[in-house]
């Protein structure tokens, strides 16, 4: 007997597709909109190339091998676009102090209520703010593996960047997170 | 075996994903000993591990499409088909 051949239905696409891809994109995106525009990116080019399907894969498989390509782009992009914003070194980079902190930039006590804090509901809104702040690599790195929680290799592997590159980039965007809430939050 | 606070910190960070070798956590202790700095962003950065699990969690319910969304992706699909 030969095998069921797979065929192609666009109209229940959205219906039957959209929620497991998003959820695919998402959390690799980490950005609602991003996440949104790649899938129906993916629809929409699946349309296109319609003709192409075989029907060797089923539907949903062939779909997420054109998103795939389109995550891939999206990261490729960032990797060769300047960040939002600078991000501002604790230490000193080179002279007779390098590596050690630079004065204005020493961590300053937090209040006592700092641990009460943390259970404040708005936390996370000040924190969502914090992130958003960082350098677009820089959020996307900390995403996938403080918020994610994706395997250090997994990212390097996606973003085609090396471990030590992944550290220096967790470091630079935690320092700078640190300072933020400890400038929105903690003193507060 | 002397580390630079650049590092310690480093080495900081990455012990808040359990990554930090044993070694580099017995370096860091060492340093945290000697440099009230470190020890202090150290600290903070326990707190702010705490801060971003509580985040991660709470982040789970926004995962999904809304109806609305779809409708308006299902509708600008359509008029391509």
């Amino acid at each position: 007997m030969s095998q069921k051949k797979h065929t192609l239905d666009p109209d229940k696409w959205i219906k039957s597709h959209a929620d497991y891809l998003f959820n695919y994109t998402i959390s690799r995106v980490n950005n609602h909109e991003m996440a949104k525009d790649l899938v129906q990116e993916t629809f929409f080019a699946g349309l296109k190339a319609m003709k192409n399907f075989q029907g060797k894969a089923s539907e949903r498989t062939w779909l997420i091998s054109i998103l795939k390509r389109k995550i891939i782009d999206y990261y490729r992009k960032i990797n060769s676009a300047k960040g939002k914003a600078e991000v501002k070194m604790n230490f000193y980079a080179d002279g007779e102090r390098e590596g050690e902190w630079i004065e204005e930039r020493v961590p300053t006590s937090w209040n006592s209520e700092t641990e009460k804090s943390i259970e404040n509901e708005e936390l996370s809104n000040t924190l969502e703010l914090c992130i958003g702040k960082l350098p677009e690599k820089y959020e996307l790195v900390f995403r996938m593996k403080t918020i994610q929680q994706f395997e250090t290799e997994e990212i390097c592997k996606e973003l085609d960047i090396t471990s030590s590159n992944l550290w220096v980039i967790i470091h630079r965007a935690r320092t700078q997170l640190r300072k933020c809430m400890e400038d929105n939050w903690f003193q507060n | 075996m002397k580390l630079t606070c650049d590092e310690a910190t480093t080495i900081c960070d990455k012990s808040q994903y359990k990554e930090a070798s044993l070694w580099e956590i017995i370096k860091l202790n060492i340093h945290i000993l000697l440099c009230k700095n470190c020890g202090l962003y150290s600290k903070q950065n326990s707190i702010m591990t705490k801060c971003y699990e509580k985040h991660s969690n709470q982040e789970d319910i926004k995962k999904c499409l809304g109806d609305e969304e779809k409708a308006a992706m299902e509708k600008e699909l359509k008029a391509k088909i």
